[in-house]
């Protein structure tokens, strides 16, 4: 009987709800209450339930710590790119009404809060992940008057 | 007389929220085992997560159950693991001069809320400029439903990119300090530059 | 101090009771994971009582549902204390990798014990504490 096999077993059949819970409360910001620092929050913390539970090795496999390096800056990148396109279509910086021009139901605000938002998300997903890892990864020293 | 004239349900559901996040309080300052005061922490963060709600602030309470009750307990025993377990007994001499200190705080921000407008005022100053005028705004310039993510994404959403950036600036800190164990496996504290 | 008065501000002064147990505990405790904790009381309650001053009587959550006179509170407090509670993480996360580096120099996370070990090291054994 391999160990803790009732975490193990809860821990197969949850973590895919948790993960689509999290791209639900993504898109959903705009609708009710939700938006990119919840969702990346609750990303990281499905991620970070595998690790507990299975191993830092096999969490480090699927998602290396390269991988989270680059996606903790990529995020921001995807922010300030938003900005950067509006003002190349000839608004000032985050002018989200500049991404659609002439239009007069504010499509352009909904795509600009869209990919603002997945930059948000995707940075404070992969920040909370390599944090944890950070901290895992540390190798203990335990003495005996520390128990 | 009937109970409820006189007290209606939220202030009753205020008062007992607010007093269980009193006794936590209490219980985190008084125990010395470390894993049950980061315990109570998580429970203190998902008492307040409950208070906001009451206070109609649904956005804020689901970030508070989040990140406080769940990432910032995780992250506590983490760094507990890596560290001690028990805080040493206090001794008597320490904690008069902090108990002064707060007191004489405590008192001043007292004398300063006799100013304050009551809880729940719609005339208070606070409610009737800027505030107010985000949601009636919000239906005419961005039609979006959920006007804390409009103000958040799209009003004040320069301070939201700095905000992201804070994020980026504390995950490089914590990568700068322990390392993320990529090189050749997991890295021990033992180089011989950090014993003193 | 009527009973009407006393029902409008109980929140404010609870919050500050609340602020003072956590600086309490900052000031007061030399355990660096315990000041920590102590900490996070203390932001905590700073939300607690910047969120009750948005609070509209007869209001709701500020999201439109698109009836006719409804009374929405103040979504300015929330905006703000949302930016406030991810900044505040990412400053413990910063703050508990320092105690992690601390105690595997020192051996220790007590502060007094801290202070004494660099105050041997700096003057050499035998000085006064």
């Amino acid at each position: 009987m391999t160990p803790h096999l009732v975490l193990r077993v809860v821990t197969k059949t949850l973590l895919s709800p948790i993960i689509l819970f999290a791209f639900y409360v993504q898109f959903h910001g705009d609708f009710g209450p939700g938006g990119g620092f919840q969702a990346g929050v609750i990303f990281a913390v499905a991620i970070i339930l595998y690790g507990l539970v299975f191993g830092l090795d096999l969490v480090m496999r699927i998602f290396t710590p390269r991988v989270v390096q680059i996606f903790m800056a990529l995020g921001v990148v995807i922010y300030a790119g938003v900005g950067y396109v509006t003002m190349y279509m000839g608004g000032v910086f985050l002018d989200y009404d500049a991404l659609v021009p002439h239009d007069t139901h504010h499509a352009g605000q909904h795509y600009g809060i869209l990919f603002v938002e997945m930059g948000v998300g995707i940075t404070v997903a992969a920040v909370m992940i390599g944090i944890f890892y950070s901290f895992a990864g540390r190798n203990i020293e335990i003495s005996d008057e520390d128990w | 007389m009937n109970f409820l004239s006189v007290i209606d349900m939220s202030t009753l559901v205020d008062v007992i929220l607010l007093s269980f996040l009193l006794l936590s309080a209490l219980a985190i300052v008084v125990m010395r085992h470390l894993f049950s005061v980061v315990m109570v922490g998580g429970v203190y963060s998902l008492l307040s997560a409950a208070f906001f709600v009451n206070l109609d602030a649904v956005d804020v309470a689901f970030t508070e159950a989040a990140v406080g009750a769940g990432i910032s307990t995780v992250l506590l025993l983490s760094g507990l693991m890596l560290t001690v377990r028990r805080e040493k007994p206090m001794t008597r001499r320490h904690s008069y001069l902090p108990f002064l200190a707060v007191l004489v705080t405590g008192s001043a921000l007292m004398y300063a809320t006799y100013d304050m407008p009551d809880f729940g005022d719609p005339n208070s100053p606070a409610n009737t400029y800027v505030g107010m005028d985000y949601i009636e705004k919000t239906k005419h310039d961005i039609g979006v439903p959920n006007v804390v993510t409009a103000v958040l994404a799209s009003y004040r959403g320069f301070d939201t990119l700095g905000e992201t950036a804070v994020v980026l600036a504390a995950g490089l800190g914590v990568l700068m300090l322990l390392g993320m164990g990529f090189t050749n496996g997991p890295v021990t504290g033992k180089d011989e530059d950090d014993q003193i | 101090m009527t009973a009407e008065f006393i029902l409008g501000h109980y929140n404010y002064w609870i919050a500050i009771i609340l602020m003072m147990v956590g600086l309490y505990t900052v000031m007061s405790r030399s355990n660096l994971i315990k000041k920590m904790v102590g900490l996070n009381i203390f932001q905590t309650s700073v939300f607690l009582l910047y969120i009750s001053i948005g609070k509209v009587k007869g209001g709701t959550a500020p999201i439109e549902t698109g009836g006719e006179g409804v009374m929405y509170s103040n979504p300015l407090p929330h905006v703000l204390i949302l930016t406030a509670i991810v900044v505040g993480v990412a400053t413990m996360a910063v703050g508990l990798a320092l105690i992690v580096r601390i105690r595997e120099a020192y051996g220790t996370i007590e502060e007094d014990e801290i202070l004494a070990i660099d105050h041997k090291l700096e003057f050499g054994e035998g000085a006064n504490a």
